[in-house]
């Protein structure tokens, strides 16, 4: 039922919904950087430097979050072999990939002024490039493997290796000496960050949550629309 | 419901997991004097086999009242409330740089308690607040 149910209702996925998500995206990051930019104030050591972290920290949360999904959808896409997981994860690995090079970039002009250095070796920096690297492998095992079965299987073994990494991006703050300071946001304890600031970062987590989900609808009926017109050529 | 095949593939895949996340835990942790960025003065003070040719990362919070600068050089103390060293540095010192906040000096040991820096990067803790709420938690201290 599941399997049958799901892309017909993506497909009928008009104009009109993706305008109507366009238009909110826009409201939300239109507030969330009126608000990050503006009314938020700086903070009390890094002074106007800490406005990068708005962009900074929600790249990385959707990044990890992206191939968190990928990961997951690819071991239910070997154990049970469900059509249109593999869809749903080729679909959503261009936006993980560029979160990721968004988080390392927005990350280094950060450190610069901060640290002092663009890019260090440490636990956290590195296992964020290492995630940026399996995005791109897994992308180009997509691209570059002929057959659609071998493709499928090849990119999941990328992607449930490519998992390992992520508690290793998460905990590296707390298992190792890092320059990366620890996260200031955790389930387990209040945030010590000001409410000042976590307002608009989480708005701003929203408005680029919000576009992440655009661009994976309009590409994951791509793949579903190049899904029917292969069976129907077969 | 799950047919055998799908059983066998469930037992083969979490076991292939499984095996995984054991060799990178032991990966891990053979590498960790690798892995972590810098050492704390604790780390050092316990160490043995330390080795003073080797340029090593220092890090801890600058100690209060222990900055002296002049115009070439600039000696200051790094502690982790347990241990200390005393870092010897001349050159750029970035803006964070400041008593009580977290650093880190890249450099060589010239015994356990004395370090020579050829660069110091400041360290930001997970903090974040505007001035107004520094002052007034400072006042209150």
């Amino acid at each position: 039922m599941f399997k049958n149910f799901f892309p017909n209702k993506v497909l009928s996925i008009n104009n009109k919904t993706l305008r109507i998500l366009t238009f909110v995206m826009f409201l939300i990051l239109f507030v969330g950087l009126i608000s990050a930019l503006f009314i938020s104030p700086p903070d009390y050591i890094q002074g106007d430097t800490v406005r990068i972290m708005y962009v900074h920290v929600p790249s990385s949360f959707i990044s990890l979050g992206c191939f968190a999904f990928i990961g997951i959808s690819s071991i239910l896409n070997l154990i049970f072999k469900i059509k249109i997981m593999p869809l749903m994860a080729k679909s959503i690995a261009p936006i993980g990939l560029v979160f990721t090079l968004i988080s390392l970039i927005t990350g280094s002009l950060w450190g610069k002024p901060t640290w002092g250095i663009w890019w260090a070796w440490d636990a956290r920096l590195t296992s964020m490039l290492i995630l940026f690297l399996f995005y791109l492998i897994y992308i180009l095992v997509w691209k570059f493997t002929n057959n659609y079965e071998r493709a499928n299987k090849i990119s999941s073994v990328v992607a449930i290796i490519g998992l390992f990494n992520l508690p290793i991006i998460k905990y590296s703050v707390d298992w190792w000496n890092t320059l990366h300071q620890p996260s200031s946001i955790t389930l387990t304890s209040a945030p010590t960050i000001h409410y000042s600031m976590l307002i608009p970062l989480l708005i701003m987590l929203g408005g680029l949550a919000v576009y992440s989900i655009i661009i994976f609808l309009m590409k994951y009926k791509i793949e579903l629309i190049k899904l029917k017109i292969n069976k129907k050529n077969k | 419901m799950l047919t055998k095949r799908v059983k066998l593939r469930i037992y083969y895949l979490f076991f292939f997991i499984f095996v995984g996340a054991i060799v990178i835990f032991f990966v891990l942790k053979s590498l960790n004097e690798n892995v972590v960025y810098f050492f704390s003065p604790s780390d050092i003070y316990n160490k043995t086999n330390i080795s003073l040719n080797k340029k090593i990362r220092v890090g801890g919070l600058v100690k209060e009242g222990s900055v002296f600068k002049d115009k070439k050089k600039i000696n200051f103390t790094i502690t982790d409330l347990k241990n200390e060293i005393i870092v010897s540095y001349s050159g750029l010192i970035p803006n964070l740089f400041s008593e009580g906040k977290g650093v880190i000096a890249e450099g060589k040991l010239k015994d356990k308690k004395y370090f020579i820096a050829d660069q110091i990067l400041a360290k930001h803790d997970e903090n974040y607040m505007p001035p107004e709420v520094s002052d007034a938690l400072n006042k209150n201290d």
